[in-house]
């Protein structure tokens, strides 16, 4: 197989259990990423999303695997991978203005002050915030409101990836379909690639190319890989009608509800855990198949 | 009637009364000195016609503070000086013990509060350090220094850097994980790093360290320049207690306390400024 823009190679995670042993969150977990994809990872809490995302990130060392990202091991943080962190971090101190600022000075420390201020402005424009409340500090916002900011400072640097641990989960549904579209425009419209962990099945469908499904832990695995063969531009009220749909839907909401955990806890004998591709297209003469070794997959139309 | 008044009048009020109420009986309780015509023979034989030194009654403070405090400055000679001069000299040195323990107490709990082996190097020398009196420390100051006004800081240095120390150690250990994360997903030096994230979050335990401190060094100048002399609010304390003037020790008593309390009220401005809810 042809290397990823993002690799991801026998990853195993150990924490102390607390109680003197170890806890393996996953063993050997390999997969891969590539350039400009848009991948969403599902499955259920506590089984080690965020840890991957941690490590991608370049924020936590794995036990053992390595992390290569356009060739290069990842070894610490690095402007290239923007984060927005579950909970959303935001520094309490400064003003929502002055976080996003604060993250577009360390990204271009050559612009001069009143750029790096228009380029925070429009960035939290974007995600709806915009006249006196980007001089609010984060206590004095609400939790939808302090997501968004934590989106816009990740958005306005431009990574080449976006690592987004459950950004939309404290919006309302109305303000979740303006950002998510927002997303999308800025993705679509650069090369950038974004790992995005959710729970919500909808979503994912919407804005993923790709999504790995994670069986639940401890010995987690991402057990599947699952092609979204639906065309872009895709539309929330257009894709329900589209023949994958609900067989894509159905089988996540199969995995997540009965097959997470059955195949919970198995130890892995094989030195690689990849998961499965599975590409289900209703549209196409081939029936749907598991295809091992996927060709280098190529984006998605989505003009 | 009462009940119209907002929390803050009725405690200001009941403030002024318990004020009045504490005056007016400190000023009955005092005897009035008897006139010579009423002493007795063996009174007289004995020296009882002198007058005795006892405690002034208010009326004598205010009338003793209202006369210093219009002319504060005055210089007369060693043992006759304003208490603004005396006041001053007190504070010049607590400033300069202070902002010399700032110096190297704040950068000091920095290393120890980022690093776990600084921490457990320095531990055993804070914690027997300590608990010492920093006047304990004079003795030895006065004969390696030889001089007093140096001594005198230094034990101002010496009583103010603990909390200092410590606090600032505290506060930067204690630095959610998440906002350091930020800076290091956006690859900010460790100096940046110090300034733009850890100093910022640490900021209000390191000023209620320096708010104690500054409160420390207060009560210690006291007693330092009682023991150092020459000049200084704990010097004319001293100094008028000698004199038997206890109107004017009364008077610098409560001088002490409002200066106390204007230091410890600077910080609290500090405390505000640099607060953060999260
Ligand atoms: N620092 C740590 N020390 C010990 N155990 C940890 C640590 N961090 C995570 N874990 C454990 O690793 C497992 C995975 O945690 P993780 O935060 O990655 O879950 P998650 O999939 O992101 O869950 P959620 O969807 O609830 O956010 C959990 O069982 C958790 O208890
Ligand atoms: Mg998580």
């Amino acid at each position: 197989m042809a290397k990823s823009f993002l690799s991801i190679e026998r990853l195993t995670q150990q924490f102390p259990d607390g109680q003197g042993g170890t806890l393996t969150v996953f063993e050997n977990a390999s997969f891969g990423i590539e350039k400009g994809e848009f991948v969403c990872i599902l499955g259920h809490s506590g089984c080690g999303k965020s840890t991957i995302m941690n490590i991608l990130a370049g924020l936590a060392e794995p036990t053992s695997g390595v992390v290569k990202m356009d060739g290069f091991e990842v070894s610490g943080p690095s402007l290239d991978r923007g984060v927005v962190f579950q909970n959303y971090s935001l520094l309490p101190w400064l003003s929502a203005l002055k976080n996003v600022t604060f993250g577009v000075r360390a990204r271009y420390p050559d612009w001069s002050k009143s750029k790096v201020e228009d380029h925070a402005r429009e960035y939290l424009a974007m995600v709806g915030l915009d006249g006196d409340v980007v001089h609010r500090k984060p206590s004095q916002l609400s939790g939808g409101m302090r997501q968004r900011v934590s989106i816009a400072r990740a958005f306005a640097n431009h990574p080449k990836l976006l690592l987004l641990d459950e950004p939309f989960g404290a919006l309302d549904a109305l303000t979740r379909g303006t950002i998510q579209d927002e997303l999308l425009k800025i993705w679509s419209g650069t090369e950038q690639t974004v790992f995005m962990i959710t729970h919500d099945i909808d979503e994912a469908i919407l804005l993923a190319d790709r999504i790995l499904l994670m069986t639940n832990g401890p010995f987690a695995r991402v057990a599947e890989s699952v092609e979204i063969t639906i065309p872009r531009p895709r539309n929330r009220t257009e894709i329900i009608e589209h023949p994958n749909y609900y067989a894509i839907r159905n089988h996540l909401v199969q995995f997540l509800g009965t097959r997470s955990k059955e195949l919970a806890g198995k130890k892995s004998d094989e030195a690689d855990n990849r998961p499965e591709t599975v590409r289900i297209d209703k549209t196409a003469t081939a029936p749907a198949e598991a295809d091992p070794e996927p060709a280098a997959r190529l984006r998605a139309v989505n003009d | 009637m009462l009940d119209n008044l907002s929390v803050n009048q009725r405690a200001a009020l009941l403030s002024v009364v318990m004020l009045v109420v504490g005056l007016l009986f400190w000023e009955t309780a005092i005897p009035a000195q008897k006139a010579a015509a009423e002493l007795t023979e063996y009174e007289r034989l004995t020296g009882g016609g002198a007058p005795k030194a006892g405690v002034p009654p208010p009326s004598q403070v205010i009338a003793k503070a209202w006369e210093q405090l219009s002319n504060p400055f005055y210089d007369a000679g060693p043992n006759d000086k304003g208490i603004g001069i005396q006041i001053g000299y007190s504070i010049y040195r607590v400033l300069t013990g202070y902002i010399l323990a700032a110096m190297v107490a704040i950068p000091l709990g920095f290393l120890i509060g980022m690093s776990q082996v600084a921490y457990k190097a320095f531990n055993p020398f804070i914690q027997v350090l300590r608990p010492i009196s920093p006047l304990a420390w004079m003795p030895l100051a006065l004969f390696v220094i030889q001089d007093s006004e140096a001594s005198a800081i230094f034990v101002i240095f010496i009583c103010s850097i603990w909390p200092m120390l410590l606090n600032t150690a505290f506060g930067v250990a204690g630095v959610r994980e998440d906002w350091v994360n930020v800076a290091r997903t956006h690859e900010l030096g460790s100096f940046r790093t110090a300034f733009t994230v850890i100093l910022p979050a640490a900021a209000p335990t390191i000023i209620t360290g320096m708010r104690i401190s500054i409160g420390i060094a207060w009560l210690v100048i006291v007693a330092a320049e009682m023991l150092v002399g020459g000049t200084g609010i704990g010097y004319y304390v001293w100094n008028e207690w000698n004199n038997l003037d206890l109107t004017s020790v009364i008077f610098s008593i409560l001088m002490i306390g409002v200066v106390g309390m204007l230091l410890d009220a600077a910080f609290g401005v500090l405390q505000r400024a640099v607060a953060y809810a999260e």
